[in-house]
């Protein structure tokens, strides 16, 4: 954060505790809007949270070396971690491969937790465009977007992963049925 | 007065007459003194006594104790660095009672174990609510707590045995990702009062401070608002870091990864995230290639602990014990099957018996020296009853990785060697 922000927000927390009536926050502090958004950074299956910019498989494949492939594999295989590409027409069989490609049900899923969690020495230290560029390398490497292909949040919302159909709710906590009742 | 010598509270399988009870202890006994290479043969032998060690700021174990949690991966992967672990198990082969020692308690972290400073730890709660608040621990600390034993349980316990047994594994190997501690908290409820929720939120995002960020959606259904809360307070004293110092969310009955630790942040909305860990990670691979997903209650479970895997008994009085638990509500029954799922006897449960907590059971069993197993089998207040594996594994495949409760068996030889088997 830079320090113009954090001058921002400390005068803005002051005037917050001070308009706060005494009674109406017993416990903690007003969050401001400019604090949340630093750590507000869920994106869900239809996209909301995706921040703006875009990124395209060509320089994904070269983030990609740079900071993924010495745990995940060049191409996402043979690695000495998750393998993210390949698998599909696996989940039937006794050994079973579950990557991006053939398991994940949404394409959202990866560019969050790309941004949340990698890479794993120093998670959240790509860019939002580097997170998107290596979402599309890796979904190309599945075969799920072209090598010329990008996404950007318009996008990536819309792509249909080929596992998206592959999973039964519990149906004591069904999303599609719960709280729908009364 | 009568006296009753603790023995004579244990109920005796009707098989062995009050005669031969006496007689097979004292074969256990004489058992025991030859396999544990006498220590003190005659009370001569016992050592003098005499001024002890300095009183010291805290207690460490006794140095004859000897109780670790290991480190382990995947399925099959053990005996490994502590480096590439994924989680640490619970000795349950080494504790009794129904409470996990704190240091022992399992351990499933996804990035390591952060160094937090609880002075600089916020939890923020924000989306569908009123009054988006930003809460330090002391903050947390000065409101209204409860305080609760309940057990954690890793998705992943049980999963050595999806599609065999390896004969040499101990219990802590087959089911040490499940302990049971004392938390205290703030209720969930007075938090979502306190920010005041929109009515239309039914779904909650919990997310950890972790460099994984685990995060994991939450439906916020009456059973879970009243029983979850936010911890800062594990047996009594603040939480561990290995289990989210300075703060956690406990979900009683509910899968070990939604009690999301090192939180910092609550955010309200109407609809699950599909976050990795709830999409790709912790769902259930059947058969016919699709998978189980929102399977976030943990089941009706128990396992014998003495003897289990790696043991060897002696011919005679031996004591079968065991922990059981359900994320349904309280155990109500615990059988024991000493002839391989044949017949089955009621076991003795340790009191209290809690809700969505481990409770250990006990049986007295006479051993003819002839190879057999012994499996536990419990039933919950709801009426669950743990399943046989065969029937198990017909429902759910062999490709689940988690949610194993299919009930255990111990196979016994003629030489009393007790070792891990499918049934």
């Amino acid at each position: 954060m830079s320090s113009h922000s954090k001058l921002f927000l400390a005068v803005a927390l002051t005037l917050g505790l001070l308009a706060a009536p005494a009674l109406g926050f017993d416990f903690g502090r007003p969050a401001m809007p400019e604090e949340i958004k630093l750590w507000d950074i869920d994106v869900g299956p239809d996209g909301k949270g995706l921040p703006d910019g875009s990124g395209a498989v060509a320089p994904g494949k070269q983030i990609f070396a740079d900071n993924c492939a010495a745990c995940h594999g060049d191409n996402g295989q043979g690695g000495i971690k998750d393998r993210l590409a390949g698998g599909q027409g696996t989940l039937t069989s006794n050994m079973p491969v579950k990557t991006v490609g053939s398991f994940w049900p949404y394409a959202t899923t990866l560019f969050d937790y790309i941004h949340r969690a990698m890479p794993y020495p120093t998670p959240g230290s790509l860019s939002t465009d580097e997170t998107y560029a290596v979402t599309a390398y890796i979904l190309s490497l599945n075969g799920i977007i072209p090598a010329d292909g990008k996404v950007d949040k318009e996008s990536l919302p819309k792509i249909k992963m080929p596992n998206r159909d592959g999973f039964i709710p519990e149906p004591e906590f069904d999303p599609a049925k719960l709280f729908r009742k009364k | 007065m009568t006296s009753r010598t603790p023995i004579d509270l244990l109920p005796r399988a009707a098989n062995v007459s009050r005669r031969g009870f006496v007689t097979g202890l004292s074969a256990g006994i004489v058992g025991a003194v030859a396999t544990e290479a006498a220590g003190a043969e005659t009370l001569a032998d016992v050592p003098d006594r005499g001024p002890g060690a300095d009183l010291s700021a805290h207690s460490e174990r006794s140095r004859f104790a000897k109780i670790d949690r290991i480190p382990e991966s995947t399925p099959g992967k053990r005996n490994i660095d502590p480096g590439d672990a994924i989680n640490s198990k619970t000795p349950h082969q080494k504790l009794v009672g129904n409470i996990t020692p704190t240091d022992l308690h399992y351990e499933r972290s996804h990035s390591g174990v952060p160094d937090i400073d609880p002075a600089q730890h916020r939890l923020l709660i924000h989306g569908m609510i009123r009054k988006p608040l930003v809460f330090s621990v002391d903050d947390l600390k000065r409101m209204p707590s409860v305080t609760r034993i309940v057990f954690i349980e890793c998705t992943g316990n049980g999963w050595e045995n999806w599609k065999k047994a390896d004969p040499d594994v101990t219990v802590q190997n087959t089911h040490g990702l499940v302990s049971t501690n004392e938390w205290t908290g703030v209720p969930l409820k007075f938090l979502i009062d306190l920010v005041a929720k929109d009515k239309s939120s039914n779904w909650m995002l919990a997310e950890g401070g972790d460099g994984a960020g685990v995060d994991r959606s939450i439906p916020l259904t009456e059973e879970i608002v009243n029983e979850a809360f936010v911890a800062y307070g594990q047996n009594g004293e603040p939480l561990r870091p290995a289990h989210g110092f300075p703060m956690r969310l406990v979900m009683p009955g509910f899968e070990g990864n939604l009690n999301i630790k090192w939180l910092r942040r609550l955010k309200f909305g109407n609809e699950p995230w599909m976050t990795r860990w709830e999409t790709a990670r912790y769902t259930q691979l059947l058969a016919n290639g699709k998978a189980r997903q929102f399977q976030l209650r943990m089941e009706t479970n128990s396992v014998i602990t003495h003897p289990s895997g790696m043991m060897q008994i002696q011919p005679g009085y031996n004591r079968i014990s065991g922990l059981a638990w359900s994320g349904h509500g309280k155990i109500a029954e615990v059988e024991i099957s000493t002839d391989g799922a044949k017949t089955w006897m009621p076991a003795q449960l340790s009191q209290p018996v809690l809700s969505k907590a481990q409770v250990r059971f006990q049986m007295d069993w006479a051993w003819d020296g002839k190879p057999t197993k012994i499996v536990s089998r419990s039933t919950d207040d709801q009426g669950n009853v743990q399943p046989d594996r065969q029937s198990f594994i017909a429902a759910m495949g062999t490709n689940a990785l988690f949610h194993y409760n299919a009930q255990q068996t111990w196979s016994i030889d003629e030489a009393g060697r007790v070792r891990n088997v499918l049934a």
